[in-house]
């Protein structure tokens, strides 16, 4: 089983070589910080996000306020871990939702000859759309049937996530379609064919398993990418409802308040750079540590 | 016989008294800078889109008569104020006859004639000119010219207030020569008049580009001697409020800035700078929130807000909007929101001062168990426990929707946190304004549609008649599917007594008996909930320091007495 050497038998070589990699170390870490504070915190902080105290409003940073209120006196550290919640969630779920469509489109291409062409055509179709228009239109259009089905919150997150998914699997699907047709042409695959083995055993037991780095790679790219397409959409005033706050609708409220509170604007937008730069960090140093072409190059 | 036009007479010679305060020498106080952060794009009032076109036209293109920053009337290029006292009003109210200033000259040098207002109230009137200032020439039969100086609009019913054509800054008077090509529908086409228009004012348009700068000189022909006192204007375009407010308060790179809806600690801390001054006044504008009395689920389909869909399940109930209404800390929003910019109210009709009711002023106060009282004995109580009043299986669950705008935003803010107290639960959506206010037919978001609960915007009538607005909520002036959404009776109130009422108020001529109608009419609307008046605001802006002269007027153009303003040494 040569095809699996670098996933299973050696995974001490992946770390190795992902050790290797300060820098996807550093932001490998960071995100996992930042996951558990934005999961763990809100539980744990005393004061909850949006609950307005007119007593304390525009604070400076304090002992009971690290990073300070707004003005409307709602402690920013909270509203900070809160709304940390809804952007990684909608860039998880909508990174997830985008690779599994573009694993599918690029290995499905790869392997189906006549599939190949209509498939491709798709992507180049999806890749003319221009993405904030269409995800304007479509709030335009949906919200209030969603709204209706599943309330105001989890209906405007289905549609951003299911938007973000659906506008962002384009360039996982043509790397994976490169991929594979080169796979396909390696001996061992070709030996697993004439030896009987029927295309979703190939698939499964050959190609995802060599592919997997590449995944991988799309997926941490992903995540960067929906964070910052749903911090656009809600700094645009788009989005979720006012009141609900995400990284993106902080920074775009704090703006007004840039010389009176800085702050306001500066976390928010320190957290999402912070976040995509840990992101694309760990998928550079993932994609170094899983690329066996890069194994004897890098000392 | 107290009546609206001695009124005006009065006024006007106080303004007399006022304008020959002695002035310096034309042009002797150099270069003046304004900032219009809105930037104009077209300098023919008649065809603007708002006040960011028609205030930097104002320079050069004059009315016959202004408001001065009193809200008085002003004659400007009349030689008065035509009355039923002096004759200028014909005893049947049908007509309307003004004298022009003698001596007055265009830009160019030509002289300023009957003529040349009788052919903008055609090339206005003209249905194919795509004007924007129709509404003012309502009722307008013809207008003809006398003589060289004399001008008579004459109606087609009889106007108790016939100061709609040419009073104020959207309706100057064009030059008949300049714009002689562009009549009906050339109207669009003629960019070179559209963008550098003739006036008789104190400036003439050097250079424009549209959207970003318009520079102005002296009109050599101007009427006064001494005036005015800069020698040349600049009105620069583009950025945002808050960037125009720097530039004047903290930089002093402008002398004058327009337009500054800011959080007041933000303007505060720029006014330390110490560099200029904010100022503000105080017209009809009121920010309220309209009730919808129609159902607005969307399950409804076409008959979504419409009142073929039915009562709003809670709303229709005036005690449920009373409970809201006192249930608001007015002052307090006013604090954290406003600041200077603003004043509590309880009516919907609140200035002019004489217009006021002052009737509904127990909502001034907050009293959230007087509310809660009201919502109990509507019947709405909290029979399942989640904190939020129900009745019949129906949760009292408002959808609260305004423009995109920080004021507004803190604003929901608050009153939801309010409403929360007293148990009603509240869901907010912000809307881009250039869709809220667009009036685009396929989208659900705009404020005539009003798929939500409560939408919270501001309202005004310009000049100082209320009738106008008070219109605003006839039953005919209901936005539906049928009329295109248009018409400005956004709550859907449709009263019988109120269209009545509104019918004795069009032909009533008495000041007094017209001042009685309209606050009556504000109260019937406050009574039935249709609205609930938040704030009375005030439009500001800022000038620098050692700019004198400002009298910021918000009746008229903020620039209607440039003329006057001059350099302190």
């Amino acid at each position: 089983m040569t095809d699996l050497t670098f996933l299973s038998a050696p995974s001490s070589g992946f770390w190795r070589r992902f050790q290797r990699h300060k820098g996807a170390v550093i932001g490998g870490s960071l995100l996992v910080l930042v996951l558990l504070a934005v999961l763990i915190g809100p539980f744990l902080w005393p004061h909850a996000a949006g609950q307005i105290n007119l007593t304390a409003r525009n604070l400076g940073p304090s002992l009971s306020h690290p990073i300070g209120t707004d003005h409307l006196g709602r402690d920013l550290f909270a509203a900070i871990l809160q709304g940390g919640r809804v952007t990684l969630l909608v860039g998880v779920v909508a990174m997830a939702l985008s690779v599994l469509i573009g694993a599918a489109v690029g290995i499905l291409a790869g392997m189906v000859r006549w599939l190949d062409a209509p498939l491709m055509r798709l992507t180049d179709l999806f890749l003319a759309l221009p993405v904030l228009p269409l995800l304007l239109v479509t709030i335009m259009l949906w919200r209030d049937s969603l709204r209706a089905l599943f309330g105001a919150e989890a209906g405007i997150f289905l549609l951003i996530v299911a938007m973000i998914g659906l506008t962002s699997w384009m360039q996982t699907a043509r790397i994976l379609r490169a991929e594979v047709l080169a796979l396909k042409k390696r001996e061992f695959v070709i030996a697993a064919t004439a030896l009987g083995l029927r295309p979703w055993g190939l698939i499964r037991r050959h190609i995802l398993p060599n592919v997997m780095g590449v995944i991988i790679v799309s997926a941490t790219l992903g995540l960067a990418n929906a964070i910052i397409t749903e911090s656009a959409l809600s700094f645009l005033g788009l989005g979720f409802p006012p009141d609900h706050p995400t990284w993106g609708r902080l920074l775009f409220d704090g703006t007004e308040y840039l010389t009176l509170t800085p702050a306001r604007a500066i976390w928010p937008g320190l957290m999402i750079t912070l976040t995509v730069l840990c992101a694309n960090y760990l998928g550079d140093g993932l994609r170094d540590a899983l690329d066996p072409r890069s194994f004897n190059g890098r000392k | 016989m107290p009546s609206v036009f001695k009124h005006i007479n009065l006024t006007t010679l106080s303004f007399v008294a006022l304008a020959t305060a002695a002035h310096a020498e034309r042009g002797s106080q150099g270069d003046l800078n304004l900032f219009y952060w809105q930037a104009p794009t077209l300098l023919n009032p008649y065809l603007a889109s708002g006040p960011k076109d028609s205030e930097p036209a104002s320079l050069v293109l004059e009315p016959l008569a202004r408001h001065d920053e009193t809200g008085k009337m002003v004659p400007w290029l009349a030689q008065a104020i035509p009355t039923l006292d002096n004759g200028g009003i014909s005893p049947d109210l049908q007509s309307i006859t003004w004298t022009l200033k003698s001596g007055i000259k265009w830009s160019d040098g030509t002289d300023f004639t009957a003529n040349d207002v009788v052919f903008t109230a055609n090339y206005c009137m003209d249905a194919d000119s795509g004007c924007q200032m129709t509404a003012k020439f309502t009722d307008v039969e013809q207008v003809v010219a006398l003589d060289a100086q004399t001008v008579k609009i004459s109606f087609s019913k009889p106007k108790p207030y016939p100061y709609a054509p040419f009073v104020g800054l959207e309706v100057p008077v064009l030059q008949a020569a300049q714009f002689a090509d562009c009549m009906g529908a050339n109207a669009l086409n003629c960019s070179a008049q559209n963008l550098a228009p003739i006036g008789t004012g104190p400036y003439q348009i050097t250079d424009f580009k549209p959207g970003d700068v318009v520079t102005y000189d002296i009109n050599p022909f101007y009427r006064d001697a001494d005036k005015p006192g800069f020698a040349k204007v600049t009105v620069k375009g583009g950025g945002d409020a808050s960037g125009a407010a720097r530039a004047v308060l903290e930089t002093g790179e402008f002398d004058y800035a327009w337009n500054l809806q800011l959080d007041p600690q933000v303007l505060a801390q720029m006014k330390s700078a110490g560099k200029g001054q904010v100022v503000s006044s105080f017209g009809t504008a009121v920010e309220r929130l309209q009730v919808n009395l129609t159902n607005s689920a969307a399950d409804l389909g076409d008959a979504r807000s419409t009142r073929d869909g039915g009562a709003h399940p809670f709303l229709a109930d005036p005690r449920v909007t009373e409970a809201l209404s006192l249930a608001i800390d007015r002052s307090t929003l006013i604090d954290i929101a406003y600041g200077d910019a603003g004043h509590p109210t309880c009516d919907v009709l609140a200035a002019p001062a004489i217009y006021a009711s002052g009737a509904n002023d127990a909502c001034l106060t907050q009293d959230l168990d007087a509310a809660r009282a009201l919502l109990d004995e509507a019947g709405w109580t909290d029979s399942d426990g989640n904190g939020i009043r129900d009745k019949d299986g129906v949760s009292m669950t408002l959808l609260y929707q305004t423009s995109v705008n920080p004021v507004r935003q803190t604003t929901q803010d608050l009153l939801k946190a309010w409403w929360a107290e007293i148990g009603v639960a509240t869901e907010l959506r912000a809307i881009a304004p250039s869709v809220f206010f667009g009036g685009d037919q396929s989208s659900p978001d705009t404020y005539q549609k009003f798929y939500a609960d409560l939408e919270m915007f501001t309202n005004f009538f310009p000049g100082n008649d209320p009738e106008p607005y008070l219109n605003n909520w006839a039953c005919a002036a209901i936005p539906t599917p049928e009329n295109g959404w248009s018409g400005m009776n956004v709550p859907r109130y449709c009263d019988p007594d109120y269209d009545a009422l509104l019918a004795k108020l069009g032909n009533t001529v008495e000041i007094d008996e017209r001042i009685a109608i309209s606050k009556q009419l504000n109260d019937m609307l406050m009574q039935a909930g249709a609205l609930i008046p938040l704030v009375h605001r005030g439009e500001v802006s800022a000038h620098a320091n050692s700019l004198e002269g400002v009298r910021m007027n918000v009746w008229d153009s903020e620039l209607w007495n440039i003329a006057d303003w001059t350099r302190a040494k």
